[in-house]
């Protein structure tokens, strides 16, 4: 539904984002997981079309939002991180001004913004005006204003930033319920949230892509594995088996075998258990063998980093909900 | 087109919502009505001539106020981030926004029909003149809020966009003047690029093409200004 290729974005000389790939399916919910500055509210401005790229190209349900703007942007419905409002307006006067700016027939108008009305829970605000209701509505009217006229693909830049407890659940409930009938793309920097709301996760982080997998499958990645890459001055065949033999090695992968001065060297990439450092190990296995270790370097810092960065506000995130249970 | 109008209705709805409108129109119609009564009470004669001069330049004033609002207040509440994400066409945005602008001028024009109706109750004015000056108290108008209306894309504070409209309309005032100081048609030129200049005859009574043709391309070029800048944005921030 959605294909982000090879998208860069520069401001200036400071890089916003760097060569990001990913696509989402239809009816899927896609977490869009980073730290602060990370990239994310700008890779949603492009999608939406509010920012262009440098180079690379979005596609949203087949339109290219370059080429094809308007038809692109009649699918997408977009909450930015600060809620699009017009605060002196009523929320029914506000939605029903949307409505004409996505172009919706007058016929259909009613059915949309009750529709809307119905899937925010906007009942209670409907007829007041949006300067005095409270920062959760608001926020509701935000994704109501972004439901409005059913968009295949809905953008929403943080939807939970900024509320209480009680109304995080909610809206998470609500995005939840969205998913299957519409393609959800939800930012957070919040990793619980994305690990609840979402099918698949994408981790950028410094403009570029860090991981994409589901949210098991990155929490396995985290706690149960370490890896590393090792280059090994060795006979092509022997060395691997020899290697996956160890204590803790969960799984090899040969990246490279070739020659040097003649010599056959195997690079191999290592994933082992985190209890467990087989790289002592290691070294005296081959040492005994007589295969020198050439090289041998950790991988997958980024993404440590970034969850490391993401974890700390997950603590404060996780007594909040304690909080809000109790 | 239909955006076009739904974005006016809103705009005009803001205006009218907002002091402002009332406070830029209050001031207007107090200064207007001043002139008028000042001017009638000194000339004795039933004619708007001088009166339509004082208000343009009374205008210029006022219009960079009426405007600053417009798109610089978007950008800051981030409101402009639905309307460029919107199946909506930057000129779409422009237009419909400047023409709410117009709009609420021309509800302060229709109140100054006023004076020539005293006018016409109490003598008898040559209505030719009082046509023509409003067609170019229009125009003029119209001229003066598409400068506002560029400067309040060029900013995201309503103030800078104020200010930055009020000199530009300014620096058009006082081209005028450069006649007097730069002789030969190099003055000659410049000072037809006045906004005031080319207001003169339509007090007089005479409907010039080219005055009208001056005033209409002045507005296309700032609204087509403001477009250029705001779509420039896309591409940097």
């Amino acid at each position: 539904m959605i294909e982000v290729s090879n998208l860069t974005k520069t401001y200036g000389k400071a890089r916003g984002i760097e060569d990001l790939t990913f696509s989402v399916e239809r009816g899927e919910i896609l977490g869009f997981l980073g730290p602060n500055g990370a990239g994310k509210t700008t890779t949603m401005r492009i999608i939406t079309g509010y920012l262009t790229a440098n180079s690379g190209t979005v596609k949203v349900a087949g339109y290219d939002v370059f080429e094809d703007p308007m038809e692109a942007r009649r699918r997408i419905g977009y909450l930015p991180e600060n809620p699009p409002l017009y605060r002196e307006m009523t929320v029914k006067a506000y939605l029903h001004f949307v409505c004409e700016l996505k172009g919706i027939p007058k016929s259909r108008r009613a059915a949309c913004t009750a529709e809307a009305v119905e899937a925010a829970g906007l009942a209670p605000v409907y007829g007041r005006v949006i300067q005095n209701i409270s920062r959760g509505f608001k926020q509701r009217v935000g994704i109501a204003q972004a439901l409005l006229g059913d968009p295949d693909v809905l953008i929403l830049d943080e939807p939970t930033v900024g509320l209480d407890p009680r109304q995080i659940i909610e809206i998470r409930e609500l995005v939840r319920s969205l998913g299957g009938r519409h393609t959800v793309v939800l930012s957070s920097h919040i990793l619980p949230e994305v690990s609840m709301v979402c099918g698949r996760v994408v981790i950028i982080n410094n403009g570029r892509l860090a991981a994409i997998d589901t949210p098991e499958g990155l929490s396995r990645r985290l706690r149960g594995s370490r890896c590393f890459m090792v280059r090994i001055r060795g006979p092509h065949e022997e060395v691997p088996p020899k290697v996956s033999e160890l204590a803790g090695v969960r799984s090899i992968s040969v990246e490279k075998v070739d020659f040097q001065d003649g010599k056959p060297e195997v690079l191999l990439s290592v994933e082992t258990e985190v209890s467990l450092d087989v790289r002592e190990a290691l070294f005296f296995k081959m040492a005994e063998l007589g295969w020198p270790i050439l090289e041998m370097r950790p991988v997958d810092l980024s993404l440590e980093d970034v969850f490391l960065k993401l974890t700390t506000e997950e603590k404060l995130e996780d007594v909040v909900e304690v909080a809000a249970s109790a | 087109m239909l955006k076009t109008w739904s974005i006016f209705k809103r705009e005009v709805a803001s205006y009218f919502l907002s002091p402002i409108a009332y406070v830029m129109g209050a001031v207007f119609l107090l200064l207007s009505g001043y002139f008028f009564s000042i001017i009638l009470l000194a000339t004795h004669s039933a004619s708007m001539q001088g009166v339509f001069g004082n208000m343009a330049v009374t205008f210029i004033f006022v219009a960079p106020v009426l405007t600053m609002r417009l798109i610089a207040e978007e950008r800051k509440l981030g409101t402009d981030e639905l309307l460029m994400t919107a199946p909506v066409s930057i000129t779409s945005i422009v237009v419909g926004k400047y023409l709410a602008s117009v709009f609420t001028y021309l509800v302060f024009l229709a109140v100054t029909l006023f004076y020539p109706a005293i006018l016409m109750f109490y003598g008898s004015p040559d209505m030719g003149p009082i046509f023509s000056g409003y067609l170019g108290m229009f125009l003029f108008g119209a001229a003066c809020l598409a400068a506002g209306t560029f400067a309040s894309a060029l900013t995201e504070n309503q103030m800078v966009a104020g200010v930055v409209g009020f000199g530009v309309l300014l620096l058009f005032w006082i081209l005028g003047w450069v006649s007097a100081a730069v002789t030969g048609p190099v003055g000659d030129a410049i000072s037809l690029l006045s906004i005031l200049k080319h207001f003169d005859d339509f007090q007089k009574g005479i409907i010039d093409l080219s005055h009208t043709l001056f005033y209409v391309s002045f507005i296309f070029v700032f609204l087509f200004l403001a477009v250029r800048v705001i779509d420039s944005r896309r591409w940097s921030a």
